[in-house]
């Protein structure tokens, strides 16, 4: 055996002491911009190279002919030192007199974003490096909104170079103003704008005396400023489930704590199934003792009281916080995929551990990072940022992303490939979750004696729900009115229920917010179907703008139902305005107006179109008579 | 509002190890994982065993290339039993079967590559855990948590997939493996304070003896001690605190080439 002995020489780096705090930043910037030889510099003014690589690094610069590059140390594949640019994510780790860094090097070529975003998403800090020559480019843009969607929000800013301009401080405030400005507008405000030079060394870990000018920190003091993303356990509680094991005698929950506190004895909630049970051990291997809390941060193992079912993806909360249930949303999503992002195509949405299958069900803005100006389109290209909805065929527990990020955010696939990361928002559509869930127990279904076929042969018609559906002002009131009058006089027994009408009883504690929007039709449906039960010819004239309540309403009269799309342009509507909502609505007074601020989810399968647009009433009223003849006259 | 308690970093690791463990058992359906018997992998077997409440669900494999030190032999004939392990032990190609452009350390190396395709194609294994840090080896810093293989075991650095947010890569086309690294953000040092902290046996060859003591455990040829005083976990962590020199210096296949290592991993080295 060999025993070429390596030596090992102590440094004069001050020794940490325990457990020190670790900091992960992320360097981004535009390529050439410098973020290697920063790297390489921070590395070299904190002790942090071995003398080994030090010394291997002089013999490939000397080989090369060049005096000594730092970017080289971390140019680890020789296919990168060929064509001069970092290709991927790499993690360096260093030390200041402070605390520990882990950097997540991220390349500035156009074509590897993919590795940006994936070193970015993990950071708690980030580093924006701009050339003081070339100033703000193209990815020093795109890199910045991209920090911004991940969430970062402590960047300090570098001009580097500045070693290239004779340290010219007008030059620096001139970058200063720019790049200040374009992260204003993104919403981030850079901690600090520091001017160095990483080549020479001025500014990184000391002061320099080319430029006095400034009086700001070094790049390293500045650093040791920004913290360590804080603990979610202030927020509401969620526990998404990751599996569920039976080694042994105990079935036992794994999950991480996202967020919160999880105590022994909890009451949880578990979404989307609606399912509860109450929190009975906290599972620990070799701990001494049996924990009764776990917070956000910690994977744990817990059993429940009750057995129930429920499978990994579902979120356990407190009932009192639970998160939001829809299966359709909007969301700022940016593209990874090769393919462009097509609309109505199916892809697999990872949130938290759960997985669904959606559609992107359409593309309300582009939005242009270099300008910040947002564009139509069907079409997302690799590498571009869109607000879209989603529609999902399940439903899904979410959050707002702004308020509790892990369950605001997911990522989509397209067959094996992870193709887009998107961020959450609820506005403007329901939580479903009262709308899903049946707390009543103990219920036996009484049959009746009467049946529906008695009912139909002594009416002389079947029962039925005609669920007309449309914007406000495509004429659903005064179409049911007329067609109720119509169909009494040849002898229907027939009921209109208006929205207004019902909402002076019925649904007199309704508001008009999503969640009361949908009980109200919830409300309504059930109401129809028993009124369809019971022989009648029901006709509904709500607005109903959402796909899911208007489905729930079908399940509620089944067979009987009948979706009836009043349909008219959004211009002819406001033009018609006969209660002035629209007027009011554009003015603002009326917030999450259907059509104007709040969506209209069109029916993809009406049983029939009614074009209020095209044909005049008369023409309408035939149609919906003919309509009704055929379906309910009792042969 | 009580005051928030913050993990310690060690807990943080921890946690993110017991994650990954968690998601590759929910999600890839055949996985093994590689136990070289070195300080990492037992750190990286104690998680396991955390993870899953004392259990070892998956078969774990020792790519035995014949040559390693017998102190390493009787820690895996200990451990096996008492652990309750259910341990694949496989052989390796002679090196006379390998590529002879590879330097002599890196081709002697390159017989555990060979091994465990062997393993794999026998089990047919879709997944692979393996203890890399990206703290070891500027290469292996490139790695993702969650990285596929070709059927033939080739790693393609240049075209990774994204990892965002913990969404590990988890579907692949059929013939395709997975190698799973829970250790991936661990540094030397977390892994002895860990093994300090929780009382994770280790191999008598890492603590110094005659002024000599090993860093990193591989072959007893290609393997060389490090001059060290540290006889406990205690004195390796301080003395960790100090030096400069790198954990795979010892290693002799990490310095025969520029690129000898990046050959060996594209290949399939772990």
């Amino acid at each position: 055996m060999t025993q070429n002995v390596v030596e090992l020489k102590p440094t004069s780096q001050p020794a940490p002491t325990g457990q020190r705090e670790v900091l992960r930043i992320v360097i981004v910037g535009h390529v050439d911009h410098g973020k290697s030889t920063l790297i390489g510099r921070l590395l070299y003014d904190t002790n942090s190279i071995p003398p080994e690589k030090v010394k291997a690094l002089e013999e490939v610069s000397k080989k090369r002919g060049k005096g000594i590059e730092w970017a080289y140390l971390l140019d680890a594949l020789q296919a990168e030192r060929d064509q001069g640019i970092t290709i991927d994510v790499s993690h360096i780790w260093f030390k200041s007199p402070q605390r520990d860094y882990v950097i997540i090097d991220a390349p500035g070529h156009k074509e590897f974003i993919t590795n940006m975003v994936s070193g970015a998403a993990s950071a708690d800090g980030a580093l924006l490096v701009v050339d003081a020559n070339e100033g703000v480019r193209e990815q020093t843009r795109r890199h910045g909104y991209l920090l911004q969607m991940l969430g970062i929000d402590q960047v300090t800013v570098v001009i580097n170079k500045m070693d290239q301009v004779d340290y010219a401080e007008d030059r620096f405030y001139v970058l200063e103003r720019e790049v200040t400005q374009y992260l204003r507008e993104i919403g981030i405000t850079p901690r600090f704008i520091l001017p160095i030079s990483a080549y020479v060394g001025s500014n990184v870990a000391k002061t320099s005396d080319q430029m006095e000018w400034h009086h700001g920190p070094t790049l390293l003091s500045a650093l040791d400023k920004m913290e360590v993303r804080p603990s979610a356990e202030h927020l509401p509680l969620r526990v998404p489930l990751q599996d569920i094991y039976k080694f042994d005698d105990r079935r036992i929950f794994a999950a991480r704590i996202e967020s919160g506190v999880l105590r022994v004895g909890d009451e949880l909630v578990f979404s989307p199934s609606n399912k509860t049970s109450r929190v009975k051990t906290i599972e620990a291997w070799s701990s001494p003792v049996e924990p009764v809390v776990a917070r956000a941060g910690q994977t744990v193992g817990f059993t429940l009281e009750e057995q129930i079912f429920v499978e990994r993806g579902e979120v356990a909360s407190h009932a009192a916080d639970a998160p939001f249930e829809s299966n359709v949303f909007k969301a700022h999503l940016f593209w990874l995929g090769r393919e462009p992002l097509k609309v109505g195509k199916r892809y697999r949405m990872k949130l938290a551990t759960a997985r669904h299958d959606i559609v992107i069900e359409q593309v309300d803005r582009l939005v242009d990072t270099d300008t910040l100006q947002s564009q139509q389109g069907e079409s997302v290209a690799r590498h571009g940022i869109a607000d879209v909805v989603v529609r999902s065929r399940s439903m899904v527990a979410l959050d707002e992303y702004r308020a509790l990020p892990k369950l605001g955010r997911f990522v989509l696939l397209d067959g094996y490939d992870v193709v887009g990361g998107g961020l959450i928002s609820t506005e403007g559509y329901p939580d479903q979750r009262d709308a899903t869930t049946i707390r009543s127990t103990n219920i036996t279904h009484v049959d009746l004696r009467v049946t529906g076929a008695m009912r139909s042969a002594q009416n002389g018609h079947r029962g039925g729900v005609l669920w007309f559906t449309g914007l406000s002002g495509a004429g659903k009131s005064t179409l049911a009115v007329e067609l109720e009058r119509r169909l009494h006089q040849r002898g229907y027994h027939v009921y209109v229920l208006d929205g207004d009408n019902v909402r002076e009883g019925l649904n007199a504690n309704l508001g008009f917010s999503p969640e009361d929007r949908a009980e109200n039709i919830r409300r309504v449906g059930e109401v129809a179907g028993l009124f369809a039960d019971a022989g009648l010819i029901v006709i509904t004239a709500f607005i109903s703008p959402y796909r899911a309540d208007r489905d729930r309403a079908r399940d509620a009269a089944r067979d009987a139902f009948h979706e009836i799309y009043i349909k008219s342009d959004l211009a002819t509507c406001e033009q018609r305005d006969p209660k002035g909502l629209y007027e009011r609505a554009r003015r603002g007074e009326i917030k999450e107006f259907t059509g104007i601020s709040a969506p209209y989810e069109e029916p993809e399968t009406p049983e029939l179109v009614v074009d209020t647009s095209v044909a005049d009433e008369d023409a309408c009223m035939q149609q919906l008579m003919s309509f009704v003849e055929g379906r309910f006259r009792q042969a | 509002m009580e005051p928030s308690v913050r993990q310690s970093h060690l807990d943080q690791l921890e946690a993110e190890s017991i994650y990954i463990f968690r998601e590759m058992f929910a999600q890839i359906e055949k996985p093994a994982m590689l136990w070289s018997l070195g300080k990492d992998s037992n750190v990286m077997l104690w998680l396991a065993r955390k993870a899953f409440f004392g259990h070892v669900p998956f078969p774990l494999v020792h790519v035995d290339t014949g040559k390693k030190f017998p102190e390493m032999y009787a820690f895996r004939e200990k451990y096996e039993k008492e652990w309750n392990l259910n341990l694949i032990r496989g052989g390796c190609p002679p090196v006379e079967d390998i590529d002879d452009s590879l330097p002599p350390a890196a081709r002697s190396a390159a017989r555990k590559t060979e091994g465990l395709k062997w393993i794999l194609a026998e089990h047919q294994f879709t997944g692979v855990v393996a203890g890399i840090r990206r703290d070891e080896q500027a290469i292996r810093a490139k790695e993702r948590v969650f990285s596929p293989r070709s059927d033939s075991g080739e790693w393609s650095f240049k075209d990774q997939p994204p990892e965002l947010w913990d969404h590990y890569k988890t579907e692949f086309p059929p013939g395709t493996h997975v190698r799973i690294h829970p250790l991936l953000q661990w540094t030397e040092i977390d892994i002895w304070r860990y093994i300090q902290r929780e009382n994770i046996p280790v191999v008598d060859l890492y603590f110094a003896k005659d002024g000599l003591r090993y860093r990193s455990l591989g072959d007893q040829d290609i393997t060389n001690p490090v001059p060290s005083t540290a006889s406990t976990i205690a004195e390796i962590i301080e003395e960790l605190e100090h030096t400069s020199v790198s954990e795979r210096a010892g290693r002799a296949m990490d310095h025969e080439a520029e690129d000898a290592f990046e050959r060996l991993r594209t290949d399939g080295y772990m």
